[in-house]
């Protein structure tokens, strides 16, 4: 078994007097892919922004072995997590290079010195990025934005990346293509956490997977045999019964 | 408790005349800035807004009467209606050039203008420049000149205490629900038919008019006036009054002016001569004491009190509900109709000409994946976008270009998807804001509480509607403290009770844990067999599947499907949008 | 009028429009980055003329005290909230991080306060001051209440214009200065003279726009203050700190407040309260651009500045009077320009 890069146990959010995740656990091997699946309001968005840092939560989170919980976002986009969320959170209203360029700040502030390196690695990766490097962020396509969104986390050699809903809104030839891009990623050794209401997709290029709902982990394991797994399909549509026995606290 | 402790507050108030002149000077000033201070409250603490004008507001009501009153020889009186009227008008236009735009512009614009308003006051030698003017004459009451400290003393408070109550009144009264709904986002307000920008608009003149008013009072008490108590300091003052004894509540005003007014005056006595030489060294205190405030008690001195205070006692909730009803439609009719309706952002078309139809008495779900238009589709039948194309009918009647509280006045009423209820109150005042368009009281009569009758049957009507939903035992908690579950089902009360023909859902299954589904299905089931029509926007198939009577389903902006739910359910290429697949 | 008195009322228009430019930009800057409406930024240009003025006396100017004293506030801060979240180990290191710069900068000042050295050195001394004392300001007053409402914020800024407004008064007294011209020239130039302290100005406002645009334009920190103005949750994602932001935007306003202080102090007698205005004046300007745009509000700067000018000399006693009332159909300009309904907080 590979090494543990991201093991968070027991973790609880609420937001005022609603749970919204519950004794939830995920662990992250080093070098794979993992994807969380569940219905909507489920709480996966939740458990990303827990994990980076910007919903307050309590359990356990330990990245590379040390406990991160205390820290900051921004401590530990330092440490090598970095989120895209769903909403991109790009910078609308500057060039597509100074969006990358932002996307190394931590390593500029560390006196990395290979930035310009990593800029010519993404655009190699996303040759349109290149090709519109001079345009304003606000004024790409959804595509494209997904795209420098990606690039942008990419710029900060994260060892764990973590996307919230990476095809949202975007027709099905562009989902294919961001998608490929991000089994891709595998190989340039960074770990990769996935959430997804594509779900069949999403199980296709991840290696091992959860499902959440109601803000429970209700079933994990290898991503080949979620994909198969009847209860997975019919729980996701909500086919058959109403789900009564899938709610098991 | 809560009457002890007022009773207390009014016989001190009664008795201060009874002390030396200097406590019944200082008690004088409290109370004139009370009255300042009591605007900002409503203004600040309740709305969301803020002046640094109201110490200028304050020098237009005294000034405009000492020039009136001496140069011309007029009577306060009617001098007290040309400065009320002149400040309105200003308050006017300084809401009408700010209000509409963010919420820091009125502050920045009442600062410039009390500042120019300062520096004129101190240089029009029409007004007697720095020194002022003065040999202004004393109030007269039927012939009566109150030139006794101590009767002037109870004609402030008399005015101020006034001024309270009508504020409380208010505050308790459909206008003052609609108020203190500002602060939870104009889009709340406006769905129940009430103008946000009327509300503040009234809320900022009223402010205004409690300056002017105690302002006048002042120029008659002085009987002289110069620029300094009305220069932009005072105004910052005032500001500092409600956030120390705290801007939410009217005995905040109270508190903070007497605090300040104190703190000032011994403070003036005792820095210049610990520091050797005078100046305004209390701004030094009052700015690290503000500055303490915030950090360690942000609410003020009142939210303590509080504290310690017993709960306000429930709401009168009158014996029988009989507010006129619609007549709803007839089960089966058409009622709603979305004929080709586009929406575009810019260049990107997020609802590309969708048409159905939801007839009345039946269920329908909109449904699709995230991002597929649904909620931009429940917003432009709401009113709250406005489409690029195509038209929205509900019954004969169109109603897309109308304002969401235009459309709200003709039947359609809805919930949010990001719950937006007002936290600090009960329950059953939150669901009574339903009833706005229900009933016409206004200011004057909430002022004055000729309306305690229409707000019993407004209650009993909410009661009315928190038991048909199943919530009767909670009328009275804060909004604030139910679970999210409990908050969604009131939401739909508050909905039906503008008594609504159509009641559009957003996603209100969305974070429920699946017990508290199961009770919206059957709260919604038991709504459907009492004739009421619903639209329901939703991403959770499983929660429509057994509830709805026909399902719209949109993907990418277009529909993508329409039928019964079984139909839906066996559909491939829902079942495609919905999987997806590489 | 004559065409003599007009240009140079256009010189003097010119000469604080200048001025306004710069508070502009501060003002703009620090609401970008924190949403403060940062009222005092005056009383930077107060501090920077009067602790000039008290460094030419040869005597320790109050600033040094003021610096000291928010440093050890701050650093007692940093220990209590380390303290809170159990983290009682970094509190030496964080204590030190937040004293040193402050009480080197202030040490330095101490002790070369009565050296009576040469106008260059006072002037890098009254810099290092003042822009010490921005963070601190930010530090202190606003960081722990980061997270509150524009309204909050706004009030922490009044509260803090009051509390600065007094310490001038407290350090500086009640009398006026002058601070000596950086030249004393007068250059003819046509009918007028130009005064070498106006060319100074000039050429030291453009150097400075200059120095900002490449500063947001072309360094990694620069372009992240601007990503937080825009995005303030897409930069905490790329790993830029709010409060870093913060006190980067803070330490820039004092310095342009202080730099500006100094540029008028020879022109303009400076009062302990004189800042609010000029800060305000700087305000009107930012406001004609809507508090984001920064060409706009350079054009607001020259509208003040030739309306102040222009005023003085027709209505001198109503000079205020005029500016101020000008923001009135400016902001109803803006109102009507803007098209989309209020958003909630």
């Amino acid at each position: 078994m590979s090494e543990r890069l991201l093991a968070v146990s027991d973790l609880n959010v609420r937001y005022g007097k609603v749970e919204a995740i519950y004794k939830a656990s995920i662990n992250v091997d080093r070098g794979t892919i993992v994807s969380v699946i569940g219905p909507n309001g489920a709480g996966k968005t939740t458990l990303l922004n827990a994990i980076m840092g910007v919903l307050p939560s309590q359990g356990g989170i330990e990245f590379c072995g040390a406990n991160i919980g205390r820290l900051t976002t921004e401590q530990r986009v330092a440490k090598g997590m970095c989120l895209v969320p769903e909403s991109r959170e790009l910078f609308a209203q500057m060039s597509v290079a100074d969006n990358l360029e932002l996307g190394a700040f931590t390593r500029y502030r560390r006196g990395d010195k290979g930035i310009k390196q990593s800029l010519d690695e993404v655009y190699e990766l996303f040759p349109r990025l290149l090709e519109r490097r001079t345009q304003l962020a606000g004024s790409l396509s959804g595509g494209e934005r997904q795209m420098l969104a990606l690039g942008r986390a990419l710029m900060s050699k994260p060892t764990l990346l973590m996307l919230d809903e990476p095809s949202l809104g975007l027709a099905p030839l562009i989902v294919k293509e961001i998608l490929h891009n991000i089994s891709n990623l595998r190989s340039t050794g960074v770990s990769i956490l996935l959430i997804e209401q594509n779900a069949r997709a999403a199980l296709q290029i991840s290696d091992y997977g959860y499902v959440l709902e109601n803000g429970d982990i209700a079933m994990e394991g290898l991503s080949k045999e979620l994909a198969n797994d009847p209860k997975v399909i019919e729980s996701y549509l909500g086919m058959g019964g109403a789900g009564q026995d899938r709610d098991k606290k | 408790m809560r009457r002890v402790g007022l009773i207390a507050f009014l016989a001190l108030v009664a008795m201060i005349p009874l002390s030396p002149p200097f406590y019944v000077t200082m008690g004088s000033y409290i109370g004139l800035y009370t009255m300042v201070a009591l605007g900002l409250v409503l203004l600040t603490g309740v709305t969301g807004l803020t002046s640094f004008g109201q110490a200028a507001f304050m020098g237009l009501g005294a000034y405009t009467s000492a020039v009136l009153t001496t140069t011309l020889s007029w009577s306060p009186w009617l001098a007290l209606v040309i400065a009320l009227l002149l400040t309105i008008g200003v308050a006017l236009v300084l809401g009408a050039v700010t209000l509409r735009m963010g919420g820091h512009y009125l502050p920045l614009a009442t600062m410039s203008w009390g500042i120019s308003l300062f520096f004129l006051f101190g240089s029009l030698p029409e007004l007697g420049g720095q020194t002022g003017l003065s040999d202004i004459p004393a109030l007269a009451i039927a012939g009566v000149e109150l030139r006794d400290e101590r009767i002037y003393y109870y004609l402030i408070w008399l005015v101020c205490l006034a001024a309270m109550w009508g504020t409380v009144n208010l505050l308790d009264s459909r206008e003052g629900r609609a108020i203190r709904a500002l602060k939870g986002g104009l889009h709340m307000a406006e769905a129940f038919g009430a103008s946000g920008l009327r509300l503040k608009m009234v809320v900022f003149v009223y402010s205004a008019v409690l300056g002017c008013l105690a302002g006048w009072l002042y120029a008659h008490m002085q009987r002289f006036v110069n620029p300094s108590p009305f220069g932009i300091n005072v105004g910052i003052e005032f500001l500092f009054m409600i956030t120390i004894g705290g801007a939410g509540s009217i005995w905040g005003s109270v508190i903070g002016a007497t605090l300040v007014s104190f703190l000032k005056t011994a403070l003036q006595g005792i820095l210049p001569k610990i520091i050797g030489h005078t100046g305004n060294f209390e701004t030094i205190i009052f700015g690290i004491m503000i500055l303490m405030v915030l950090q360690w008690m942000r609410g003020g001195i009142w939210v303590f009190v509080e504290r310690f205070l017993p709960p306000k006692p429930n709401k009168d909730v009158g014996e029988a509900s009989d507010l006129p009803v619609r007549t709803q439609p007839r089960r089966g009719e058409p009622l709603l109709r979305v004929d080709g309706i586009r929406k575009e952002f810019g260049g990107l078309v997020a609802v590309k000409n969708v048409s159905f139809e939801v007839a009345a008495g039946e269920i329908v779900g909109l449904i699709g994946p995230n991002g597929a238009g649904k909620s931009t589709t429940f917003n432009l039948i709401s009113g709250e976008l406005p489409r690029t194309d195509g038209n929205v009918y509900l019954g004969a009647e169109k109603i897309s270009g109308l304002r969401p509280s235009r459309i709200a006045r003709r039947g359609l009423s809805r919930t949010f998807q990001h719950v937006k209820l007002i936290p600090g109150m009960t329950v059953i005042e939150n669901v009574m804001l339903g009833a706005y368009l229900r009933t016409n009281e206004g200011f004057f009569s909430a002022g004055f509480r000729l309306n305690r009758t229409m707000e019993k049957r407004v209650a009993a009507e909410a009661a009315r509607q928190l038991k048909r939903v199943g919530l009767e035992e909670s009328m009275h908690v804060p909004a604030g403290s139910l679970p999210l579950g409990k908050q969604r089902i009131v939401e739909i009360a508050r909905a039906l009770c503008s008594d609504p023909i159509l009641l559009l859902l957003d996603e209100p299954a969305a974070g429920l844990r699946y017990k508290e589904k199961q009770e919206l299905a059957r709260l919604l089931e038991q709504l459907r067999s009492e004739g009421m029509t619903v639209l329901i926007v939703e991403h959770d198939m499983e929660f429509l599947m057994n509830l709805v009577d026909r399902i719209v389903v949109m993907e990418f902006g277009k529909k993508l499907a329409e039928g019964l739910p079984h139909e839906i359910r066996s559909n491939p290429e829902v079942l495609e949008a919905y999987l997806g697949g590489v | 009028m004559d065409s003599t008195i007009f240009l140079l009322l256009a010189q003097d228009a010119l000469t604080n429009g200048a001025i306004y430019i710069l508070l502009a930009l501060a003002t703009i800057l620090i609401f970008g980055v924190t949403r403060i409406i940062f009222i005092p930024q005056g009383e930077f240009v107060a501090f920077g003329a009067l602790t000039l003025a008290t460094l030419q006396m040869g005597e320790v100017p109050g600033t040094v005290w003021l610096v000291v004293a928010l440093a050890v506030v701050a650093a007692i801060m940093e220990a209590y909230r380390l303290l809170r979240m159990g983290v009682s180990r970094e509190i030496p290191a964080a204590v030190a991080r937040t004293l040193a710069p402050p009480l080197v900068v202030s040490g330095i000042a101490y002790v070369c306060a009565p050296l009576n050295l040469n106008l260059g050195w006072q002037v890098l001394l009254t810099v290092m001051l003042v822009t010490t004392l921005g963070p601190l300001v930010y530090r202190v007053a606003f960081r722990p209440i980061a997270d509150t409402s524009v309204l909050n914020l706004l009030i922490a800024a009044v509260a803090v214009h009051f509390a600065l407004v007094g310490l001038a008064l407290l350090f500086f007294g009640a009398e006026g200065f002058r601070t000596p011209a950086f030249s004393e020239a007068q250059i003819p130039l046509g009918v007028l003279t130009v005064s070498g302290q106006s060319i100074w100005v000039y050429v030291m406002s453009i150097a400075f726009i200059g120095l900002l645009a490449y500063f947001f334009g072309r360094t990694m920190y620069g372009k992240a203050l601007r990503a937080v103005a825009f995005n303030r949750n897409g930069a905490r994602l790329v790993g830029i700190s709010p409060s870093l932001a913060g006190t980067l935007a803070f330490a820039l306003a004092a310095l342009i407040g202080c730099l500006s202080g100094i540029l008028i102090g020879p022109i303009t007698t400076i009062y302990y309260d004189s800042g609010f205005l000029i800060g305000l004046k700087g305000f009107a300007s930012a406001i004609v651009g809507g508090l984001a745009s920064y060409p706009m509000a350079a054009g607001g700067a020259l509208l003040v500045g030739i309306t102040e000018s222009y005023s003085s000399f027709w209505l001198s006693a109503y000079k205020d009077v005029v500016v101020f009332t000008l923001i009135i159909p400016v902001l109803l300009w803006l109102s009507l320009r803007s098209v989309h309904f209020e958003e909630e907080e």
